[in-house]
C-alpha cells in the first residue's frame, strides 16, 4: 500500500471546534433545543439482589407538573429483553444495588427529581456477594475475553520452566474498581414522532446506538437518528449504550410526543455507565541470572456482573510484550452481585501493564540489571502471540530516547538514597503498548457545493479527543485543498456509516474511509467539479492485519517525591516517548498523550471506587470522595514521539494515540516510588498510607 | 429538591428571630454546604433566611490587640487579610488548604465552623447514619473508614469535623461570638463542636436560632510561632487524612538547663496543638501540650508528647495509619517551628535530644531496600 505524504496532516492546526466550545456555542446532547421538554429522573435499587414487591408512587403520581411514573408494572414492553442492562422497567429482578427500578417524568428537573424520592420500593431481598476476592468460591472462565480474545493460552510447559529458572519474581498485584467519569455527565434526549425516534446523546458512536436501539423498540434502524456532534469525555464509558439511554427512550413513548431529558447525577454514574473491574493478577518470571526471561506467566482474577458478562482482557499484554519459551495467560471471573463493567480507557492493557511491568521491575533489581537492560534483553524478533512479524516495533527506541530525554543515567539503582528537602526521591521506568487496529465498516461522503467547499460526512464522532480537527486535516490532504476548504460533518447517523470512537481505532479507520472517497472523488470529478458533485468511499480492513503484528509502543518515565514524615506521595516529572505511526496533528496529539499520562497518575496515586460489600456499593461515589488528579498533582509532563510512518497501517500510516499514554504509567510511578523508598507498593493506589515509616 | 421559601434580613437580631420562630427554617451562608445536603436530600428547610448581605462581613482588632472576624467574611478574604497572615499564620495556612479557590470565595466563617462531615453513608440517604437519621444505627462503624475518628468516638458515631479553618482557630484559643433570641452568648471553639456521644446528630451546642456572628481570636504573646500542616490523598482539593495546627513560644534555656552550655535546645515556653482529621471536633491534643510545657525543644521530647495523646486513640478497621501519620506530622511541625529541620538532612544529630532518640532510616542513608508492604 503506498502511503501519501501531502500538507495538511501534521499541521499544528488549532483545533476547529474550539471557538464555539469556549464561546458555549458547540451543543452538548443535554443542551439541543426541546420544544416543550419533560424531564426524567431515576429511581434506583437499595438492595443488590432480589425482586421488587411493590411500588407505591401514589405520592409522586398526585405531585404537580408530574407527567408520569413508570416501574416495571406500567412501562411499554421492549422487544427484546436478553441484554439485562437495557432491558429496562422489564421485570421485578433486581440484578445490582442501584438498578433502575422506577423513573419520573416531569415538567422541570426539579419536579422529577423529588417526586422520584417520593417513589417508595418494597423487596424481596436475596443474599448478595460484591466484594472481589482471590479465593473466591465460583470462579469460572469465560469463553472470550473482551474484545474477542482468547480466554487462556500456553506455550511450552510453564510450571517445569519455573521450578528450573535460576531467578523466580512471584508476586500478586492488584488494582481496584476505577469509574472512568468523563466530565460532561451521560445525558440522552429522546423524542418520539410516531414510528420515528430521535436521540440527541452524549455517545462515541452514533450509529452503534441506534443499532443497538432499533431491536429494544422493534424499529428498523433507518426509523432512528442519533446525533451527537459534541461529547465532553467518555474513556470508553460512552462506547455502549447503557441503560439511560433506553430508559430515556422508553420513558418518551408514554410523553404524547415531548422530548424526555435525562442526565445522569455524577452519584448516578458510578452505578450506571461502567467502569474498570478490579483486578488481582498473579505473575511469574523465570530467568536466568542475566534477565533473560524464560517463563512468563500472568493468571488474572477479576470480576463481572451476575447480569450480563464483561471479561477485560487484563493479561493480553503478556501474550506479546516480551520473548519467553513458556508462558501462561488465564483470565477467571468472579460472577458477581454488581453494577455492570466496562470498557475504561485502554481495557485490558492498561491495568495488565501494571502487574506485568511492575514484576518487569523487581526482575531487574532481583538480577541486579537496569530496568531498561532487561528489556533490552527480551526483546522478542516476531511477535510471540502470533508468530508474525510486528509491522513495527520500536519499543527500544522509545526507552532509549527517553532515557536520554529524562536524565535516566543519574538513577541510582540502590533505593531509597535520595532526600531532598524531606522528600525522598527516586525515578522509574515502564514500557507502553496498545494494539493498532483498523475497523473496517466505514463510509465517507464528499459533496463539492456551490459556494465552493467540499462538504465531508462520515458518522463520526469526537469526544473532545480533535476528531473534528485531525479529520478535517486528513480530508484536505486527501483532496489536496486547504483545511478551511473542508466543511466536515460528523456526529450524525443521517451521515454515513461509522464506528466507534473507541480501541484507539477513530481516526485510522474514518480516515482511510475519507481517503477512499477523496480518492473516488478525483477519480469521478478530476480537479474542477460541479457544484453538487458527490462521491462515496469505504473503509476497509487492513490487509497488512493478516501478515503482521500491529501495535504502537512507548516508554514511561517516572519521578517520584515521597515525604519522609507523612509517606505523601507526588509525580514530580513525566515523561512519555511514543511511537505510534504519523502523528495527523501535533497540537491535539501531545493532549491525547498527556491525557493518558495525567489519568496514569489518576490511577497511580488517586483513583479507587471503594465497595462496600455489606451494601454492594461503590460508597465514595462522587468527585469530591473520588479523587482524580487536580492541578496541584500534575507538575512536569511531557510527550514525545518518534517521527515515523507506518507503511503497514494503511493510507494514513498512523495506529492510534487515544490509549497507549496510560499504558504502563501507573508501573512507571510504583516503580519510581520503590526507588524513591525502598518500599514496594504492589496495591494500587500508592496512597501515603502505604509509604509511612 | 423540596420546594422552599426564601428571604433574606436585614439585620441579625431580624434573622435570629425568623429562624428561632419556624423549625424548619436555616440559616444560608455561602450555601456551598447546605445547598449540596439539600440536593442530595440530607436538609430540607422550608425556609432559607439569607445571612450572606448581613453587615458581619469585616474584620476588625479588638482592644486587647486581638481580631474579630466576621461570620460572613468569606473564606478567602479571611486567608489573605494582612493581619490574618502576619499574627495568625496558622489560620491563613489552614484556610489555603481547604476546598478549592471557588468554593473559598462562597465559603464563610461561620458556615465554615458549621459543616458537616464528609462521612460517606452521611451523605448517602439509602444507608444508615445515626447523625442523619438518629437511631437508624452508624453504617461507617463497619464500613469505609479510612476518613474517620481515631479519638473520642463512640459507638453511635465515628465521623471528623472536616473544617480546617476550626482546627487552627482551636489552637488560637478563639471565641465563637453567638446571637440567639435570648441574647448573645460567647463559647470558646474548643466547646463550640461536640463529640458524638450517644447524640451524634448534634455537631455543636448551638441552639436552633442561635446565629454566628463573629469569631474573635485572643492576641499572641510577641515571638509566637504557628503552623498548619494538611496531609491530603492528593496535592491540593482533598480534606485532611490528618492535619495539625501547632502555636510555639519559645525561651532561651535558662543556665540551670544547660550549665551554661549555649548549645543547649531553647526551652517551649507555652504550646498549643489541635489536630483535624481525628475525631468529631478539632481536637485539642491537651496531653501532648502537657508533656512539652516548659521542656526542651527536641524531636525527641515531641515524640514522647504526641505519643502520650495518641495513646488514647482507638482506630478503625480503614485507618490504623492515622497514629503514625499524626505522630510523624506533628513532630515534623513542631522540627520546623522550633528550628530543628535541619536534622532531617544532617544525620538527624541536631534533632536528637541525646537520648538516643533518633529516628531511623530519616538520616540520608540508604533505608534497607525491598522492604514490603500491602
Ligand atoms: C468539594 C468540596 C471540598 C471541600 N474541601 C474542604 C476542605 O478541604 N477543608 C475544609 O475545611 N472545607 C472544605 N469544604 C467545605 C467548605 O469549607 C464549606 O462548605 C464551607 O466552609 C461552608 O461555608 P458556607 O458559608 O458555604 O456555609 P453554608 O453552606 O451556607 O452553611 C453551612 C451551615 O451553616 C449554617 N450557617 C452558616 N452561617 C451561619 C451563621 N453565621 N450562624 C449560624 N449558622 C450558620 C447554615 O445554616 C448551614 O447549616 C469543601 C467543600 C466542598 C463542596
Ligand atoms: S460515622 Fe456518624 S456520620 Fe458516619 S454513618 Fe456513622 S453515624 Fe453517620
Amino acid at each position: 500500500m503506498s502511503v501519501q505524504l501531502p500538507a495538511a496532516t501534521g499541521l499544528d492546526l488549532e483545533r476547529v471546534d474550539g471557538r464555539a466550545k469556549v464561546l458555549g456555542l458547540a451543543p452538548y446532547a443535554y443542551e439541543h433545543p426541546a420544544e416543550h421538554p419533560t424531564y426524567l429522573h431515576a429511581v434506583q435499587s437499595t438492595i443488590a439482589r432480589g425482586r421488587i414487591t411493590a411500588i407505591d408512587t401514589a405520592a409522586a403520581e398526585t405531585m404537580d407538573g408530574v407527567v408520569a411514573v413508570l416501574t416495571h408494572l406500567n412501562a411499554p414492553r421492549l422487544a427484546n429483553t436478553e441484554d439485562n442492562e437495557l432491558a429496562v422497567l422489564q421485570s421485578d429482578a433486581v440484578g445490582f444495588r442501584g438498578q433502575f427500578v422506577a423513573a419520573v417524568v416531569a415538567d422541570s428537573p426539579e419536579t422529577a427529581r423529588e417526586a422520584a424520592a417520593h417513589v417508595h420500593v418494597q423487596y424481596h431481598r436475596e443474599p448478595h456477594h460484591a466484594a472481589l476476592r482471590a479465593d473466591h468460591e465460583d470462579l469460572y472462565k469465560p469463553e472470550t475475553v473482551n474484545a474477542g480474545f482468547d480466554t487462556d493460552t500456553s506455550t511450552g510447559d510453564p510450571d517445569a520452566a519455573l521450578a528450573s529458572a535460576a531467578v523466580v519474581v512471584d508476586r500478586t498485584y492488584t488494582t481496584p474498581a476505577e469509574h472512568n467519569n468523563p466530565m460532561e455527565p451521560h445525558t440522552t434526549v429522546a423524542q418520539w414522532d410516531g414510528e420515528r425516534l430521535l436521540v440527541f446523546d452524549s455517545t462515541q458512536a452514533v450509529h452503534n446506538a441506534r443499532k443497538t436501539l432499533a431491536p429494544l423498540f422493534d424499529v428498523e434502524v433507518e426509523q432512528i437518528r442519533v446525533v451527537a456532534p459534541h461529547v465532553g469525555g467518555g474513556f470508553g464509558s460512552k462506547g455502549l449504550p447503557h441503560a439511560h439511554v433506553v430508559l430515556t427512550a422508553l420513558a418518551a413513548k408514554v410523553t404524547g410526543g415531548r422530548p424526555v431529558k435525562y442526565a445522569l447525577t455524577r452519584q448516578q454514574m458510578f452505578f450506571l455507565a461502567g467502569y474498570r473491574t478490579p483486578t488481582i493478577q498473579r505473575l511469574q518470571l523465570g530467568a536466568s541470572p542475566d534477565g533473560r526471561i524464560s517463563v512468563l506467566t500472568h493468571d488474572v482474577v477479576e470480576q463481572t456482573s451476575a447480569i450480563k458478562e464483561f471479561a477485560e482482557q487484563t493479561a493480553t499484554i503478556s501474550r506479546m510484550m516480551y520473548a519467553a519459551d513458556h508462558r501462561r495467560t488465564t483470565h477467571r471471573l468472579a460472577s458477581l452481585d454488581v453494577p455492570i463493567p466496562s470498557w475504561m480507557r485502554a481495557p485490558g492493557e492498561c491495568p495488565g501493564s501494571f502487574g506485568l511491568e511492575v514484576a518487569m521491575d523487581e526482575l531487574a533489581e532481583a538480577c541486579g540489571i537496569d530496568p531498561i537492560e532487561l528489556r533490552v534483553r527480551n526483546e522478542p524478533t516476531i511477535d510471540p502471540e502470533t508468530g508474525k512479524p510486528f509491522a513495527s516495533r520500536h519499543l527500544l527506541a522509545c526507552l532509549r530516547e527517553g532515557a536520554r530525554r529524562f536524565g535516566w543515567e543519574r538513577r541510582n539503582p540502590q533505593p531509597g538514597t535520595r532526600l531532598v528537602d524531606g522528600w525522598r526521591t527516586g525515578i522509574g521506568v515502564a514500557a507502553s503498548t496498545y494494539p493498532a487496529r483498523r475497523q473496517p465498516a466505514n463510509t465517507a461522503r464528499i459533496r463539492f457545493t456551490a459556494d465552493g467547499f467540499y462538504e465531508v460526512q462520515i458518522g463520526a464522532v469526537d469526544l473532545g479527543t480533535g476528531a473534528w480537527t485531525a479529520l478535517t486535516q486528513i480530508a484536505a490532504e486527501a483532496l489536496e485543498c486547504g483545511p478551511e476548504q473542508v466543511r466536515l460533518q460528523i456526529g450524525d447517523t443521517d451521515l454515513p456509516a461509522a464506528t466507534v470512537a473507541g480501541g484507539s481505532t477513530g481516526t485510522a479507520s474514518w480516515g482511510s474511509a475519507i481517503i477512499g472517497a477523496a480518492q473516488m472523488f478525483r477519480k469521478e470529478h478530476g480537479g474542477f467539479p460541479a457544484a453538487g458533485d458527490t462521491s462515496e468511499g469505504d473503509g476497509e480492513k487492513n490487509p497488512a492485519s493478516k501478515n503482521y503484528a500491529l501495535h504502537s509502543f512507548g516508554a514511561q518515565f517516572a519521578e517520584v517525591q515521597v515525604h519522609a514524615d507523612t509517606g505523601e506521595i507526588r509525580v514530580s516529572r513525566m515523561l512519555g516517548v511514543y511511537s505510534a505511526g504519523r502523528i495527523i496533528n501535533p497540537r491535539t496529539a501531545r493532549s491525547q498523550f498527556l491525557g493518558g499520562m495525567t489519568m496514569g497518575i489518576g490511577m497511580a496515586l488517586h483513583e479507587q471506587s471503594v465497595m462496600d460489600e455489606r451494601f454492594g456499593m461503590i460508597v465514595n461515589h462522587d468527585l469530591a470522595e473520588y479523587h482524580v488528579p487536580a492541578n496541584a498533582d500534575i507538575r512536569q509532563l511531557e510527550a514525545f514521539w518518534l517521527e515515523e510512518v507506518d507503511e503497514h497501517a494503511g493510507p494514513l500510516g498512523a495506529r492510534g494515540i487515544g490509549e497507549i499514554g496510560i499504558v504502563g504509567a501507573a508501573a512507571a510511578v510504583a516503580n519510581a516510588a520503590y526507588n524513591a523508598t525502598g518500599i514496594r507498593v504492589r496495591d494500587l493506589p500508592l496512597t501515603a498510607d502505604k509509604f509511612l515509616a | 429538591m423540596k420546594p422552599f421559601d426564601y428571604a433574606s434580613s436585614a439585620s441579625p437580631p431580624e434573622a435570629v428571630a425568623a429562624v428561632a420562630g419556624n423549625p424548619a427554617a436555616a440559616f444560608l451562608a455561602g450555601g456551598t454546604n447546605l445547598v449540596d445536603h439539600m440536593k442530595l436530600g440530607i436538609a430540607a428547610p422550608e425556609q432559607l433566611v439569607d445571612i450572606s448581605q448581613l453587615p458581619l462581613n469585616t474584620i476588625d482588632t479588638t482592644d486587647n490587640g486581638g481580631l474579630r472576624l466576621g461570620a460572613t467574611v468569606p473564606n478567602s478574604d479571611l486567608a489573605a487579610h494582612p493581619l490574618v497572615r502576619q499574627r495568625y499564620p496558622v489560620l491563613s495556612q489552614a484556610l489555603l488548604s481547604g476546598a478549592s479557590g471557588q468554593l473559598r470565595n462562597a465559603a464563610t466563617t461561620g458556615g465554615n465552623l458549621l459543616q458537616r462531615t464528609r462521612c460517606v453513608y452521611f451523605q448517602d440517604v439509602t444507608t444508615p447514619c445515626n447523625k442523619r437519621s438518629p437511631g437508624s444505627g452508624c453504617s461507617a462503624l463497619e464500613g469505609y473508614t479510612r476518613y474517620h475518628a481515631i479519638l473520642g468516638a463512640s459507638m453511635d458515631c465515628v465521623a471528623v469535623h472536616p473544617s480546617d479553618m476550626a482546627v487552627a482557630m482551636a489552637a488560637l484559643n478563639a471565641r465563637v461570638e453567638i446571637l440567639g433570641p435570648s441574647g448573645e452568648r460567647s463559647v470558646g471553639l474548643h466547646s463550640f463542636h461536640r463529640l458524638p456521644g450517644d447524640q451524634p446528630q448534634r455537631d455543636t451546642v448551638l441552639d436552633h436560632g442561635e446565629l454566628i456572628t463573629a469569631v474573635v481570636l485572643p492576641p499572641l504573646p510577641e515571638g509566637t510561632r504557628s503552623a498548619y500542616r494538611k496531609v491530603r490523598d492528593r496535592a491540593s482539593y482533598a480534606f485532611a487524612l490528618v492535619s495539625v495546627a501547632a502555636v510555639v513560644r519559645l525561651e532561651e534555656p535558662t543556665d540551670a538547663d544547660d550549665g551554661g552550655d549555649s548549645a543547649s535546645p531553647p526551652r517551649i515556653a507555652e504550646v498549643r496543638l489541635a489536630l483535624g482529621g481525628v475525631a468529631h471536633k478539632p481536637w485539642r491534643a491537651t496531653f501532648a501540650e502537657e508533656a512539652l510545657r516548659g521542656q526542651p525543644a527536641t524531636e525527641g521530647k515531641f515524640r514522647r508528647a504526641i505519643d502520650a495523646e495518641l495513646q488514647h486513640a482507638v482506630p478503625l478497621a480503614d485507618n490504623a495509619f492515622k497514629v503514625p501519620m499524626v505522630r510523624n506530622t506533628v513532630v515534623s511541625v513542631l522540627r520546623e517551628l522550633c528550628g530543628l529541620e535541619g536534622g532531617l538532612d544532617q544525620g538527624g544529630s541536631q534533632a536528637s535530644d541525646g537520648n538516643g532518640e533518633q529516628r531511623g532510616g530519616r538520616t540520608g542513608t540508604p533505608a534497607s531496600g525491598g522492604e514490603d508492604r500491602p
